[in-house]
């Protein structure tokens, strides 16, 4: 970043005030693939929510829900209980992992297209243009004096910024409940208070961070710059000047009196002028740097009317740097794209995503835990049989009831009732109805005689009898009082 | 050190004037935000100064303005949960302890309740897991010796065991008989009662127990063994023994009798943590059916499904 002038000196004050950015609009490529990322992106943002996928009577439908009210979170036909939690760990690894990836290929393209802070401010900046005009006009009415026009003016485009800044934390409460009902109670003052605060809070960072702190949150705020100088390389995608073809710069008046002398940069300004972080691009790579391209776009805008090829300002590795400055001709894109290093990154990240996939097909809906009560261990009954108390938890997965089966194996003479339950009519095997897409808590009682050994692994296992008809089973011990105290006895 | 201080030449920033191996440091310009940031906790500081607890005096700390303290949020969330817990305390004071295990939820509620209580008042003598030890009956299994259903149970917690001056307590004395019966006597009977849960093996010294059995125990203790709990008499032909089945400790019964004492609970708790109790206990797994009613008229056949456990 450069300093200005007023901030040297023995003098220097305590803080700096922001130097207004006033992007000038620019059309081109990366323009209008930006326009195409942030249309795709806000898209996939506010509809979301709105799908809707059929799960059946006991199950909401909508398409991605998180149901943190209930533990559950949605994804389309996929449904994840708290206990599989690291599909989520899973995601997120992936989504780091494929960050690293994006990096490591293209730089920091993250930052310059689909980053939401890059995006909203990107849709507020176009605001600013609508009401106030292109950059001339917002630095002129920046100096301007307080009078109905400006007041009208930025009233209008505070109010618009509001707007949107409201849809924004409205469109993210929809991801937490069905988004029709909470739009009802939403107007109707019944929704929960966490959904006005969630709104209320996400208003008020979308309209700040969009609308005046912008590249402030990207210079001073997000660690993802400083992580990307770790995570760079000379093979990293840079939008670079490239100063041995553009210097000595100078203005076309002087360079054609004196082609020789001077380079293709013609002083223009206009990659200055277009930058949404306002740095200059040709000081070199710089962490105020988010390679959103618009220079690239204005440079060539300028290049095509003066006569000159594209590409004084491009995306270019500092490896191939170095090749064009010794007169060689740099590498394909997709070589830069094709190297060790992504495709280690392209591998662990599909690697994850593929063992993922795996064990979501094979996860069954049925699951038994047994927990054994160790307060007491046993219970000696009349008949001088002994009691083992264990609390199982059935989950059963499927939205819809089911009957499951649970009996002991491997424990001989052993019966099974519950609290419920009677132990004259207990046999080794008993019958629960389980609620569809719910845990179902019960203790269980298993008593068996008193001879045999002190400690005898056996088996629980549950079966369901309707639905997909998977089973689970859980292995634990019975526990038997000491031997010498038999003896005694 | 602000002498030190000098113009960095590449940046055109000031430095902070300190240097160690010849590093120095740049004075960078806060940005302006930033430092307002900074102010502004500082505020939000001021004014939590003013209204919380905040400045340690001698004896405690200043008030706050808002008069807040642990304690007395702690007292507001325990008020707010009695008023949450009012329709199910309510419902449990209504409800007969003979119904109670009819109802599901309330006996659930009850269950849930009765541990905590238990945790407090009871676990001092039956053991954290209710599982007793020697003269502290085991409640999870499913010997009683006052019975074992919701109203027994109840009836046991209300007026307690062996309790002075209260006439409804549950009461039994068996006779210590040191002197009454010679050492040879008791051996004998000592025998014939441990044969009786197999503890033994019929012996001609057992056989003569079992004469002296039906004429000194079998009045209380039943001409089978098998006790009778309207005197609280132990069933003497199962696996259970509340003070030792071992020889040396029925022996020492059998001479000197025991006389374990339980507390009433009717003057020291409310009839609702009774009930809960009662439930609590009676959930542990030897939880008894409630006696058939004697002469009583029948009831409608929707109650009697209501009884009737899931």
């Amino acid at each position: 970043m450069s300093n200005p002038k007023d901030l040297t000196g023995p003098n220097q004050p305590l803080y700096e005030a922001r130097k207004g950015v006033y992007p000038k609009a620019v059309d081109g490529f990366f323009r209008r693939l930006k326009w195409g990322i942030m249309a795709v992106t806000l898209a996939v943002y506010y509809i979301t929510p709105w799908l809707r996928w059929d799960r059946g009577p006991y199950a909401p439908d909508q398409a991605v829900l998180i149901d943190l009210a209930n533990r559950r979170f949605y994804m389309f036909q996929i449904e994840i209980w708290p206990h599989e939690f690291y599909y989520v760990v899973g995601l997120l690894v992936m989504a780091g992992i494929g960050l690293f990836l994006v990096t490591s290929a293209v730089g920091r393209a993250w930052c310059g297209y689909a980053c939401p802070q890059t995006v909203w401010t990107d849709l507020f900046l176009h605001v600013e243009r609508y009401i106030d005009g292109d950059r001339n006009a917002q630095t002129r009415l920046e100096k301007a004096p307080w009078g109905p026009q400006k007041i009208a003016k930025r009233l209008g485009k505070w109010s618009v910024w509001l707007f949107i800044a409201f849809w924004t934390g409205g469109a993210w409460i929809m991801y937490f409940a069905d988004a029709p009902t909470l739009v009802r109670d939403f107007w109707s003052g019944e929704a929960a208070p966490v959904a006005y605060a969630t709104i209320g809070i996400l208003t008020a960072t979308t309209f700040i961070f969009g609308g005046f702190m912008r590249e402030q949150v990207c210079i001073y705020m997000c660690p993802w710059p400083r992580i990307q100088t770790a995570m760079m390389d000379e093979k990293s995608l840079l939008v670079t000047y490239k100063e041995w073809r553009g210097e000595k710069r100078g203005s076309l008046k002087a360079a054609q009196a004196d082609p020789a002398a001077f380079g293709d940069c013609i002083d223009c300004n206009q990659c200055v002028a277009v930058c949404p972080t306002g740095i200059d691009i040709r000081e070199g790579p710089q962490i105020g740097c988010i390679t959103c391209a618009l220079c690239i776009d204005a440079c060539d805008n300028v290049m095509a009317q003066i006569g000159k090829p594209r590409g004084l300002i491009n995306y270019c590795t500092l490896d191939d740097a170095e090749v064009e400055k010794a007169g060689g001709t740099s590498h394909p894109v997709l070589k830069t794209l094709f190297r060790s290093r992504t495709l280690i990154y392209f591998g662990i990240w599909v690697s994850i995503g593929l063992a993922m996939l795996f064990t979501l097909g094979q996860r069954t809906r049925l699951d038994l835990a047994v927990q054994p009560d160790r307060n007491p261990v046993y219970v000696r009954l009349s008949d001088g049989s002994i009691r083992n108390n264990y609390t199982l938890k059935i989950r059963n997965m499927e939205t819809r009831p089911r009957i499951v089966d649970v009996y002991v194996e491997g424990l001989p003479g052993a019966v099974v009732w519950t609290p419920a339950g009677k132990r004259e009519f207990a046999t080794q095997h008993i019958q629960f109805a389980v609620a569809p897409d719910a845990v179902h808590k019960v203790q269980l009682f298993v008593a068996a005689p008193a001879e045999g050994p002190e400690h005898s692994a056996f088996t629980i296992s549950t079966i369901a009898r309707t639905g997909d008809e998977s089973g689970d089973s859980d292995t634990v011990v019975f526990e038997r009082p000491e031997r010498e105290k038999e003896g005694e006895q | 050190m602000t002498k030190n201080k000098r113009i960095d030449a590449p940046t055109g920033t000031q430095t902070v004037g300190h240097e160690w191996d010849g590093i120095e440091e740049l004075d960078t310009p806060m940005p302006r935000w930033w430092v307002f940031t900074f102010w502004g906790t500082i505020v939000w500081a001021l004014g939590y100064i003013v209204l919380f607890p905040a400045i340690p005096m001698v004896s405690s700390a200043t008030q706050g303005l808002w008069n807040w303290s642990s304690r007395g949020q702690f007292e507001k969330e325990l008020q707010a949960e009695a008023v949450r817990r009012a329709p199910i305390t309510s419902a449990l004071a209504a409800i007969s302890v003979e119904q109670l295990a009819g109802d599901e939820r309330l006996y659930q509620a009850a269950v849930e309740g009765g541990r905590a209580a238990f945790k407090v008042h009871c676990v001092q003598c039956h053991g954290s897991g209710a599982a007793g030890s020697a003269g502290y009956p085991n409640l999870n299994d499913d010997d009683w010796l006052w019975g074992g259903d919701m109203p027994a149970i109840h009836y046991t917690l209300t007026n307690g065991i062996r309790q002075p001056d209260h006439d409804e307590t549950r009461f039994s004395q068996m006779p210590a008989f040191a002197g009454v019966l010679s050492n040879g006597e008791i051996d004998a009977v000592t025998s014939y009662v441990r044969s009786l849960s197999g503890l033994e093996k019929a012996s001609p010294k057992s056989a003569i127990g079992a004469a002296l059995f039906s004429t000194n125990c079998a009045s209380c203790h039943g001409v089978d063994g098998k006790g009778l709990r309207a005197f609280g008499a132990p069933n003497l032909t199962d696996g259970i023994w509340l003070y030792g089945g071992d020889k040396a400790s029925l022996t020492t019964t059998v001479n000197n009798a025991r006389y374990g004492v339980m507390p009433r609970w009717d003057n020291r708790l409310d009839p609702v943590t009774i009930k809960m109790l009662a439930a609590y206990v009676h959930s542990l797994g030897g939880g008894e059916a409630n006696p058939a009613p004697a002469a009583t008229p029948v009831p409608k056949a929707a109650k009697v499904a209501s009884h009737v456990q899931p």
